[in-house]
């Protein structure tokens, strides 16, 4: 539906270098980067806002490149919404009608169809000043959607809002995404990808360095930038050593010793294990688990759905936990516990 | 609990300072209408001279404002938005008027109009002498004034986001759509205020005006004039109405822009 070519741009603080793409029809596809990281550049290269000095845009297999901004059918949503503060809610949302020769009944059908899918239909009237985060969110969705674009730009639209609109705003995105609305959606929030993604894109260091599905991007990053990125706390530098094929891999960081389930040979390189691969124990126990650690609670941090355990090693590691383990096991910072980690858990990246 | 106030030596000295400056410039003023009888003011109002002459003054300053705004506020925005080679140099050129003595400014504008020039060829081809012609006095106007809605309207383009401008784009209006319905809107009051800067510096000029065009006669030639032939008292009332009537158009203008704002 959209794809993107050996897509280059020179810019002064970075670069983008040959970023290729293909989003399908109807897809939700999610570009993940760091802040600063060309996202938004990206996307307003796809809009046409901004040329590339390299590279072709294909929108329904059609060579976009060269063509105006105005007739590429491509709708973006700012980051900060861009809502034009001298025009009402209702104008915003008919500016892109005005023009076209329909009648004013027409407008304000096509301005109350839309207002009402996206929930808006009680603020026309008002004054862009005198909205909130989300309704603004909502007014920028109507006037992009009310042009029926073949591609919906989102450039992190959920970065200023809070929980609750949050989980508002995602909602309809989905809605809008179920209907068949084709969404490239920029952000630094890995949590929006698992939420809404159908695929997700890493942009890093101006380059595309993995796409596939959360679950893909998620389990098997390719990369240390992916895995820390993905917010995957466990993460180690140290070497590699694969020299006794009757026992799995060892790798040492900081003088501990892990178990790691991987074919390479000795190398330096990465280790990342997920939170929720963790076992806590207040006892040894015999588990087919090959790591066993032992180590005293440095703390304890409540999250939104459990606990966050850090225990100290040797080196720090953290493990979720629920709130109905955290009291049966009685966990209380300074304790010693035991921790057990599968060989297969720990994944190593070189 | 007892609050110490502390006196600030530095603050009184500025207060000081401050209040001799706003003197300075309301004394003569104010010595000025201490000094005129309401007689005399009857008497200048009823003047067909005074009269006529301050209404060419409003009528040439009005229409050269309206004219070369036309032209001004476009450059303005592409000042704003554009970046180009030379831009600096550019920019310098705009503000020289503002820098140089006006007089100075007169010769050099007077050599432009005159019959030898060749814009003055071409008016003459027509039977026109911009020379001591209310044309010639609105170049002389233009000329020192348009650098104040040039840099004013600049300013307010600057100061419109330019993601609004790439919205609208993106929402399929054309470069001139975005210009007329989001980048002036949202500048208007910046434009506004450089219009009545223009209008004001051109409606106040002498020193270039005087040497395009001693008549028709503009207000302040008139009360040079006055000054020159029949002293002090006699140019005291004339300008003291003219004084009154630009403060009423700039009170005016002023209120206009922030009612727009309000609105």
């Amino acid at each position: 539906m959209l794809e993107l070519k050996n897509i280059s741009k020179n810019l002064k603080t970075f670069n983008l270098n040959d970023i290729n793409f293909h989003v399908k029809e109807g897809e939700y596809f999610l570009l993940l980067g760091e802040s600063g990281a060309g996202k938004s550049i990206l996307l307003e290269i796809i809009a046409g806002l901004i040329k590339p000095d390299k590279g072709n845009i294909y929108i329904q297999g059609k060579d976009v490149t060269k063509e105006k901004i105005q007739q590429r059918a491509v709708g973006l949503v700012f980051q900060d919404y861009a809502i034009f503060p001298h025009l009402s809610v209702f104008d915003n949302i008919a500016y892109s009608l005005r023009p076209i020769k329909i009648s004013h009944s027409e407008i304000q059908k096509s301005v109350h169809d839309i207002a009402s899918q996206i929930g808006i239909a009680h603020l026309l009237k008002r004054n862009p000043n005198s909205l909130s985060g989300g309704e603004l969110q909502r007014v920028a969705l109507a006037r992009t959607l009310i042009l029926k674009p073949k591609c919906l730009l989102l450039d992190e639209p959920l970065s200023s809002l809070d929980t609750q609109l949050k989980k508002e705003i995602r909602s309809l995105l989905r809605t809008i995404n179920k209907l068949g609305q084709t969404i490239i959606h920029v952000t630094h929030h890995y949590e929006e990808a698992i939420a809404l993604a159908n695929r997700i894109g890493v942009l890093e260091n101006g380059t595309i360095s993995q796409i596939g599905t959360p679950n893909e991007v998620f389990s098997h990053p390719k990369s240390a930038f992916i895995a820390n990125f993905c917010g995957i706390a466990n993460f180690y530098k140290g070497i590699l050593y694969n020299d006794n094929i009757n026992q799995p891999a060892r790798f040492e960081t900081n003088g501990i010793s892990l178990y790691v389930s991987t074919n390479a040979s000795k190398a330096c390189g990465y280790i990342y294990i997920r939170n929720e691969d963790i076992v806590i124990s207040n006892e040894k126990a015999q588990l087919s688990s090959r790591n066993e650690l032992e180590g005293i609670i440095e703390d304890i941090e409540p999250l939104k759905e459990g606990f966050e355990i850090i225990v100290n090693i040797g080196i720090k590691i953290t493990a979720s936990i629920t709130a109905t383990a955290i009291n049966e096991l009685d966990l209380y910072m300074g304790k010693k516990v035991f921790l057990y980690i599968k060989a297969t858990a720990i994944k190593f990246i070189c | 609990m007892v609050m110490l106030k502390k006196t600030s030596w530095f603050l009184i000295i500025a207060e000081l300072l401050g209040g001799l400056v706003l003197l300075f410039i309301v004394a003569p003023l104010i010595g000025m209408i201490f000094s005129t009888t309401m007689p005399q003011i009857i008497e200048t109002a009823k003047d067909k001279q005074a009269t006529d002459s301050i209404w060419l003054t409003i009528g040439i300053s009005i229409t050269t404002t309206i004219i070369f705004g036309l032209f001004a506020v476009p450059l303005a925005y592409l000042l704003a938005r554009k970046t180009f080679p030379l831009k600096r140099l550019v920019l310098g050129i705009i503000d020289m008027p503002i820098v140089i003595p006006h007089s100075a400014a007169g010769i050099a504008i007077l050599g432009f109009i005159s019959r030898d020039s060749l814009v003055g060829k071409t008016a003459g081809l027509f039977g026109l002498n911009f020379v001591g012609h209310p044309v010639g006095i609105a170049f002389a106007m233009a000329f020192v004034s348009i650098p104040f809605l040039i840099n004013a309207a600049r300013n307010g383009f600057e100061a419109v986001p330019e993601r609004l401008e790439k919205a609208a784009l993106n929402l399929g209006a054309s470069n001139a759509r975005v210009f007329f319905t989001i980048s002036v809107p949202l500048a208007w009051r910046s434009i506004v205020s450089g219009i009545i800067m223009m209008f004001a510096r051109g409606m106040s000029e002498f020193g270039a005006i005087v040497i395009i065009a001693y008549h028709p006669m503009v207000t302040p030639v008139l009360i040079y004039e006055r000054f020159n032939s029949f002293g002090l008292s006699y140019a005291r009332p004339v300008s003291l109405i003219f004084i009154a009537v630009c403060l009423v158009f700039f009170i005016l203008m002023r209120w206009l822009s922030n009612y727009k704002k309000n609105a």
